[in-house]
């Protein structure tokens, strides 16, 4: 059966379904993989929100145009007609007052679900994130506690120049108290976001726009109502032996193509797909380390104290240092404002050729001849 | 004259005598430091229902905003006025303490006290119960206390140690009674405020009829997080109560240095206000009533404005003398002293003698002391307190000031 005759039978059943459109077609319920559904991120997210509002009266979604709008990536389509306005509700455009409100809820008996149009709004609220969320459990000797999700597309789209393409990851990463996770795909989008919202804790969910709009296959198993990711564990996409790539979010797709790239060359890449950030899966990467001797992290985000600059650090500071046949590289965004103009802009983040010439430069760098034809 | 009619009734003294020392007794039982709930004389759901020992008294008259300005009097029982002279001793020894113990250098870092103010603290509580919640800022020992807590838990907070309501890990700016809805305690100026509407929010949301009633200063009326909030508050009729504290001084700067419109009650715009004289808590409570039954009858949010004065410097590194004059501070300390008010009422209703009332005030400076010899005593936080309360599950692995000296092992 071929990917397009999913895709095709995914979209007749999507336009049988009701308005509601919850994105993934049951008519296709089948235990094997291949006859699975294909789901785009942005319907595996609103799936995963709509199961959750369905199991948990307390839950609820508070952000600007998750309502009647439909979301304005269309995330939260159709809930607002299930549910109604007192679940799905629509604010004014007040980052700080409705982020503080919705911290409010959550000390007060509320799961709320709180979205950003995108991350670049939320450092608008970032002090209601951070010292109203993060630390209130741990300030108040653990008598209050924030069950609320912050979730919203994160780092680069396409051409929406300096103000709205930053990466936040390194920033919330940095914070004891918080969680984050970066979904790659459908499945992690589901799993990772019905975790978040069952956590107790105040989860950052750091979506991806330009993911929204990529299918991908779901087992039955990501499927189901109580498909969950635990946070704090990061997947191994692919299992390789000449070197590890380390990755989130939309680049875990970038260097799954690299390696198979390499892997023509003779080369077996270990794609590491972090999914959370905080906690991060250190003991993971330590072992892949341990077993390929070579390091590559790949990140959209600035390049000065990032997520690369965390691993690199875990990785000397841990015994896989000595297991380091060369020195580790770093694939980051470049060190400048996104810019608008096209050409510059494709310069300003990861590429694929990026990627792979990282693999080179770690694959040839400083490795005696000898290594190099045992490896 | 209403009172003094009620005088000459009252003129069995023997009786009297008996009366007093039962009540002083029963308070005994829950012992002066812990704060009785004033709440249980107000009658905050039913001003109508006046009970009948009540007393009028008569209040400076009420400025207000979108709404008819209630008569300027209170009805009030002996038990009531004793309760609040009582939970405001508490207050007031409490917060001395706290300023001895700044000054012996056993408090650390910040300390915001709150004398000259109770009568707010009180009169809010007068009106409300702990089913509603309450959130404040950081000068918030005292509303601490009027939540239930005692000052051997508050002072051992101040003081770092585990006995400390969260358990030494927040300090002076982080104190919580969850099981009381008070949430704090907070450090941001203004953060609080959409925290408040938050709670008011779930209040609505889960249809419990309580409501929040969010507390901040003239400084914080400027944040702009405070617009915010009650725009939401007033557009969705969140059942929340915001109470202005204008102490006329946001730390060093005046109110009209700060504000262009220091009419702090207005400053909700669409939501009705009014203006009490925060140096009677009886003028705090009846205000709180109107705000109260609005909110709760699902009318809204209403904007209390509390002008009230605090003796001390906005924190215990400020003398307090750079922006105000020392006769500012003691003419304010002769004139309105909260505590001084209700005791004058008290006095000329016949209800207590000058020396039964020194005596409750004696005692209680007794307890309180002992108190803070206790919470002298209490032990820090075991070393594990480190490392707990970051997730509510626990944490496995937590990375100390070096790789290998944390919780656990971090790089697992």
């Amino acid at each position: 059966m071929s990917v397009r005759y999913l895709q095709i039978c995914a979209t007749a059943s999507r336009s049988l379904l009701s308005k509601e459109s919850k994105g993934f077609c049951r008519y296709l319920h089948a235990t094997k993989v291949s006859q699975a559904s294909n789901v785009m991120c942005r319907d595996a997210l609103n799936s995963a929100l709509d199961e959750e509002l369905e199991r948990d009266e307390r839950v609820c979604i508070i952000g600007e145009e998750v309502g009647q709008y439909q979301g304005a990536y269309k995330v939260t389509r159709g809930l607002y007609e299930k549910y109604g306005s007192r679940r799905i509700v629509d604010t004014p455009i007040s980052e700080m007052g409705f982020t503080g409100l919705a911290v409010g809820a959550a000390f007060n008996g509320l799961r709320p679900v709180c979205e950003f149009m995108t991350f670049n709004f939320a450092m608008q609220a970032i002090d209601q994130i951070i010292n109203s969320a993060a630390k209130t459990y741990y300030m108040s000797g653990g008598q209050i506690k924030v069950p609320i999700v912050f979730r919203g597309p994160n780092g680069a789209a396409a051409a929406v120049a300096a103000q709205h393409s930053q990466c936040y990851a390194a920033w919330y990463g940095a914070i004891p108290g918080l969680k984050v996770v970066a979904p790659y795909d459908a499945e992690d989008c589901r799993g990772l976001l019905k975790s978040a919202i069952r956590d107790d804790n105040p989860v950052v969910v750091l979506e991806n726009e330009i993911m929204y709009g990529r299918a991908f296959d779901l087992s039955d198993e990501a499927q189901s109502k109580d498909f969950l990711i635990p946070i704090g564990k990061a997947k191994i996409m692919r299992e390789g032996k000449h070197l590890t790539m380390v990755s989130f979010s939309k680049l875990v797709g970038f260097c799954l193509q690299v390696a198979d790239k390499l892997a023509s060359e003779g080369i077996e890449c270990e794609v590491i797909n972090l999914r959370s950030i905080r906690p991060m899966d250190r003991g993971t990467i330590i072992r892949s380390v341990k077993k390929t001797h070579r390091l590559v992290t790949v990140e959209e985000g600035f390049p000065f104290f990032g997520v690369g600059s965390e691993i690199a650090a875990t990785i000397f500071e841990s015994d896989a240092f000595d297991y380091l046949d060369a020195p580790m590289q770093r694939v980051t965004g470049a060190d400048v404002p996104m810019p608008y103009a096209e050409n510059i802009e494709a310069l300003a983040k990861p590429s694929i050729e990026d990627i792979t010439q990282a693999c080179r430069m770690v694959l040839e760098g400083a490795i005696p001849k000898e290594k190099a034809k045992a490896a | 004259m209403v009172s003094t009619s009620y005088r000459l009734v009252r003129t069995t003294t023997v009786s009297f005598k008996r009366g007093l020392s039962q009540a002083v007794k029963s308070d005994q039982a829950t012992s002066a430091s812990e704060a009785p709930q004033v709440s249980s004389g107000g009658s905050s759901l039913h001003p109508q229902e006046i009970p009948k020992d009540a007393v009028k008294f008569s209040l400076k008259p009420f400025a207000t905003h979108l709404i008819e300005a209630p008569e300027p009097v209170a009805y009030a029982t002996k038990e009531q006025l004793l309760a609040y002279h009582r939970t405001m001793t508490v207050m007031r020894r409490s917060e001395i303490s706290a300023d001895l113990m700044y000054k012996a250098q056993l408090v650390r870092g910040f300390c915001h006290l709150y004398d000259g103010q109770e009568a707010t603290a009180v009169g809010i509580e007068s009106a409300i119960t702990w089913k509603d919640a309450l959130i404040t800022a950081y000068r918030n020992h005292c509303q601490q206390l009027g939540r239930g807590d005692t000052p051997f838990t508050v002072l051992s907070e101040l003081l770092g140690r585990y006995t400390g309501c969260s358990k030494g890990k927040g300090g002076s700016m982080h104190l919580y009674k969850a099981e009381n809805k008070y949430f704090g305690g907070n450090g941001i100026v203004g953060a609080q405020v959409p925290l408040g509407t938050g709670l008011a929010f779930a209040e609505q949301y889960l249809n419990t009829g309580n409501i929040s009633v969010t507390m901040y200063g003239d400084g914080a009326a400027n944040q702009g997080q405070v617009a915010e909030a009650m725009n939401m508050a007033a557009l969705w009729k969140l059942p929340c109560v915001y109470v202005c504290e204008n102490n006329k001084y946001g730390m060093g700067t005046s109110t009209d240095r700060a504000s262009a419109n220091t009419n702090f009650y207005t400053r909700g715009d669409v939501i009705p206000g009014i203006r009490v004289d925060g140096m009677d808590v009886l003028s705090v409570r009846e205000g709180m009533k109107l705000a109260v039954n609005y909110a709760r009858s699902g009318k809204g949010p209403f904007v209390v404005e509390s002008v009230t004065y605090r003796y001390h410097g906005h924190s215990m590194s400020d003398p307090g003398l750079s922006y105000r004059s020392r006769e500012e501070i003691t003419e304010m300390r002769k004139r309105a002293d909260p505590i001084e008010l209700v005791k004058s009422r008290i006095l000329e209703q016949g209800w207590a003698t000058e020396k039964e009332l020194k005596s409750i005030e004696k005692e209680i400076r007794q307890q309180v002391d002992e108190m803070t010899e206790k919470a002298k005593q209490a032990p820090l936080p075991p070393v594990e307190e480190l490392y707990r309360d970051i997730y509510v599950e626990g944490i496995e692995h937590v990375r100390g000031t070096l790789v290998n000296n944390g919780l656990g092992n971090y790089l697992a």
